[in-house]
C-alpha cells in the first residue's frame, strides 16, 4: 500500500488516478463476551487477560462495506483498528472476510484513551487514508457506548448516518434506514460521510477458505501516533477527562428457588411469587 | 446556584419518564433548565415544571426534526454558553447519547453515557455505570467544564418538585453544515398499547422456546399490566418486532420483575436484563444458563405454565 496514495484527502473527487471509492471500516478488537471480562488496576479494560476477537458487531460494518463495494464500480475496503498488538486479529479477520487492506494504529500511549480521544485517533487515521465513506458497527461489544461513529464524524466535520438497518450508496449520496420505537426514518447525505450499521443490516459473511488464504497477501499498514496529525487532541490515560475511581464485580447471585413443574406446581409457585412480591 | 441543562426526550410533546428521572438528578446539582427540541416542544413545559424545571427552553428550528443529531449539538453548545451550565444531563436514548458524544468532542467536555447513578455537587460529578452485561459496576469522576452525562431509565425515582418553568424560545442558530444528514422520510410505527418496555415495572419476555407463539407470553403480560419483550432469536425469526428485543443490541431493561420464558440466557440477552430486581425463569431445560440468575426458576413447558399462572392471577385478582 502506497502511503502517498493514502494521504490524498477525498481522492475520489480530486484525482482520477485514485478515482476509486475508499471505504474505511472501523473495527475494534474486544475481549470475548463468553470469557471472563474484567479490569486492570488502572481502571482500564483488561485486554490481555481475556481472549479477544473482532467485535461481532463490526462484522456487520465489514459486510456492508463489502456489499457497497460490490455495488460501486471501483471501490476498495480498508479495515482500520486502534488497539494493542492483539488487535491485529481484528484486521486479519476483516481481510479474511474480504477487506482489501488494513491499517492498525498501535502505540503505547494510546492505552487508556477514552472515546473522546479514540475518536480523534480514528479521525486522524481516516484523514490520512483519504476515505470517502467510513462504516462502523453500532457499538463495541465491550461496554461500548455507540458514540464513537458520531464523534468521528464530529471530528471530521462530516455528516453521520447512524444505526442504519439498511445502507445504500447511490452516486455521491449515501442513504440509511434508521428505526426507532416510534418511527422508521430514511436518512440521506452526500459523501464523504460516516455510517454505522446495526445487526439488523444483514448476516455477516463467514470467511471462505479462499478468503483466508488471500488475506495473507493483503497489505496491512502499522501506524503509531507519530504518523498521525491529531490536531492537538491529547490522548491516553492521563488525558482522559473521566477517571475511573472504582470497579466492582457484582457478587454472584444467591441461588434462587427451583421448582420442577408437575401438575400445575410451576404455575402455583409463580402465582405465590407474584403475591409475595406484591406484583398483583 | 449552578445551572444544569437537561435535554428532554419527548414524543410529540409527551415527556418520557426517564426525562423526569433526569430532572430529579439535576435538582441535586442546581437549577435544572430543560431544553426541548422540535415539534411539540412547548407542550413539554407543564410536565417538566412539575418535576423541577426552572426554565423551559424550546428549540423549534425545523432542522432539529429534518436532520439527525448535529443541529441539536449546535443548539446545546450555544445554550451552554448562554446559561453557563456546569453540567449537561440527558436520558440515555440512542440519539441523545450521540448528541452527548458529539457535544463532548465539540466543547472538550468529560463524557459518561449510560450512567445508572449520578452523584456529587458543585464542581464534582461522579457516575456509576453497569458494564460487561451488568457483571461489573464502574465508578468514575467526570471532569471538564461542563460535564456531559446520559442516564439510563430507572436509575432514580422521579420526584415531583414544582418549579416556575417559564417557557422561552431559545435563541440559537443552526448552520447549514449541521443539516447534512437529512431525514427524507419518516414513517410512524404502530403502538402496541402495552407499557413501554424500558419504563415498565414488569416485563414478560419470550424466546425461541415459544416456537413463534407469543400468546401465552402476552396473556400473562396483560393480566400483570406488563410490557412484552423478546430475545433476538424470536425477533430474527420474525415472531416479534425488533423494537421489543431485550439485550445488547436491543433494549436494556431494569424492571422490578423480569419473567423470561423459553429463553436460554446467552450473555447478550443477560446484558439487557441482568440488573432487574427480581427474575423469574420458565424453561424446559434445567441446564439452561439463565437459571443461574433466577430468583424463581420453573423447569417446565411455558405453554403450560404461563396460561395456568395467568388463570391463577385472574382468580386472585377476582
Ligand atoms: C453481537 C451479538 C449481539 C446479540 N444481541 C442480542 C440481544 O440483544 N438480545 C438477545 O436476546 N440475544 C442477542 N444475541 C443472541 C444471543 O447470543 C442468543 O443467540 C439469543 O439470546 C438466544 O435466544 P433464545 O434464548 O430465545 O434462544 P435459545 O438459545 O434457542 O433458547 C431457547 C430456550 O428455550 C427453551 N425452551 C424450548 N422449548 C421450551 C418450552 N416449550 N418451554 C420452556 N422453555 C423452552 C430451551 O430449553 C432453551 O433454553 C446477540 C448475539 C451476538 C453475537
Ligand atoms: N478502537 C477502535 N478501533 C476501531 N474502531 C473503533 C474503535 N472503537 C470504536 N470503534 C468503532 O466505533 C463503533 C462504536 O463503538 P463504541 O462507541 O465504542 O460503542 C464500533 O463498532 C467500531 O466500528
Amino acid at each position: 500500500m502506497d502511503d502517498g496514495a493514502r494521504s490524498q484527502p477525498n481522492a475520489a473527487d480530486t484525482d482520477c488516478e485514485w478515482s476509486e471509492m475508499k471505504i474505511v471500516a472501523l473495527v475494534k478488537y474486544v475481549p470475548d463476551a463468553k470469557g471472563d471480562r474484567g479490569f486492570l488496576d488502572d481502571g482500564t479494560v483488561d485486554r490481555e487477560g481475556a481472549d479477544g476477537l473482532l467485535s461481532e458487531l463490526d462484522e456487520y460494518a465489514i459486510e456492508q462495506s463489502l456489499q457497497i463495494k460490490d455495488e460501486v464500480d471501483d471501490a476498495e475496503v480498508i479495515a482500520l483498528t486502534v488497539g494493542p498488538d492483539d488487535a491485529a486479529d481484528a484486521i486479519k479477520r476483516s481481510l479474511q472476510m474480504g477487506a482489501d487492506g488494513g491499517v492498525h494504529v498501535n502505540d503505547e500511549s494510546v492505552h487508556g484513551s477514552d472515546a473522546v480521544a479514540t475518536s480523534a485517533i480514528l479521525a486522524a487515521a481516516v484523514r490520512k487514508i483519504g476515505a470517502d465513506l467510513v462504516v462502523c458497527g453500532m457499538s463495541s461489544t465491550d461496554g461500548g457506548m455507540g458514540v464513537v461513529p458520531a464523534m468521528v464524524a464530529e471530528r471530521l466535520d462530516w455528516p453521520a448516518l447512524t444505526f442504519g438497518s439498511e445502507v445504500g450508496v447511490n452516486g455521491q449520496a449515501v442513504t440509511i434506514r434508521r428505526d426507532s420505537d416510534v418511527t422508521s426514518q430514511t436518512v440521506e447525505a452526500e459523501l464523504p460521510a460516516v455510517v454505522s450499521v446495526t445487526d439488523q443490516s444483514g448476516e455477516a459473511r463467514y470467511p471462505s477458505m479462499k478468503g483466508i488464504l488471500a488475506a495473507k497477501k493483503k497489505p496491512v499498514d502499522e501506524w503509531t501516533l507519530a504518523d498521525l496529525d491529531l490536531a492537538g487532541v491529547p490522548v491516553g490515560l492521563d488525558a482522559a477527562l473521566t477517571t475511573v475511581t472504582q470497579t466492582t464485580e457484582r457478587p454472584p447471585k444467591q441461588a434462587g428457588q427451583i421448582v420442577t413443574d408437575e401438575d400445575g406446581s410451576g404455575a402455583q409457585a409463580l402465582a405465590d411469587f407474584l403475591s409475595a412480591g406484591k406484583y398483583l | 446556584m449552578t445551572n444544569v441543562l437537561v435535554i428532554t426526550d419527548h414524543i410529540a410533546g409527551e415527556v418520557t419518564k426517564p426525562t423526569l428521572e433526569v430532572l430529579t438528578i439535576a435538582a441535586g446539582f442546581g437549577d435544572p433548565i430543560a431544553v426541548a427540541f422540535g415539534a411539540g416542544a412547548e407542550l413539554t413545559a407543564t410536565r417538566l415544571a412539575v418535576y423541577g424545571a426552572t426554565k423551559n427552553l424550546t428549540v423549534t428550528d425545523e432542522a432539529v426534526d429534518s436532520a439527525l443529531v448535529a443541529p441539536k449539538v449546535e443548539a446545546v453548545a450555544q445554550l451552554i454558553e448562554q446559561t453557563g451550565a456546569a453540567l449537561v444531563l440527558a436520558p440515555a436514548t440512542l440519539e441523545l447519547n450521540e448528541v452527548a458524544g458529539r457535544l463532548a468532542v465539540r466543547i472538550n467536555a468529560g463524557l459518561i453515557t449510560n450512567a445508572v447513578g449520578v452523584t456529587g455537587g458543585e464542581g464534582s460529578v461522579s457516575t456509576e455505570q453497569s458494564v460487561f452485561a451488568g457483571d461489573w459496576t464502574v465508578t468514575a469522576s467526570v471532569g471538564g467544564q461542563p460535564a456531559v452525562v446520559t442516564v439510563k431509565p430507572n436509575s432514580v425515582a422521579a420526584q415531583a418538585a414544582p418549579a416556575d418553568g417559564t417557557v422561552e424560545a431559545a435563541q440559537v442558530t443552526i448552520s447549514e453544515g449541521a443539516k447534512r444528514a437529512r431525514i427524507t422520510k419518516s414513517e410512524p410505527k404502530a403502538a402496541s398499547g402495552r407499557p413501554e418496555l424500558t419504563e415498565a415495572r414488569i416485563v414478560v419476555s419470550g424466546g425461541n422456546g415459544t416456537k413463534g407463539d407469543f400468546s401465552a407470553v402476552e396473556g400473562l403480560a396483560d393480566v400483570l399490566g406488563a410490557a412484552v419483550g423478546a430475545s433476538r432469536v424470536a425477533v430474527d425469526s420474525g415472531w416479534y418486532p425488533h423494537s421489543y428485543q431485550v439485550g445488547q443490541t436491543g433494549k436494556t431493561v431494569s424492571p422490578q420483575l423480569y419473567i423470561a420464558a423459553g429463553i436460554s440466557g446467552a450473555i447478550q440477552h443477560r446484558a439487557g436484563m441482568q440488573t432487574s430486581k427480581n427474575i423469574v425463569v420458565i424453561n424446559s431445560d434445567e441446564e439452561a444458563p439463565i437459571f443461574a440468575i433466577a430468583d424463581l426458576g420453573i423447569v417446565g413447558d411455558l405453554h403450560e405454565v404461563l396460561p395456568q399462572a395467568t388463570d391463577k392471577v385472574k382468580q386472585i385478582k377476582g
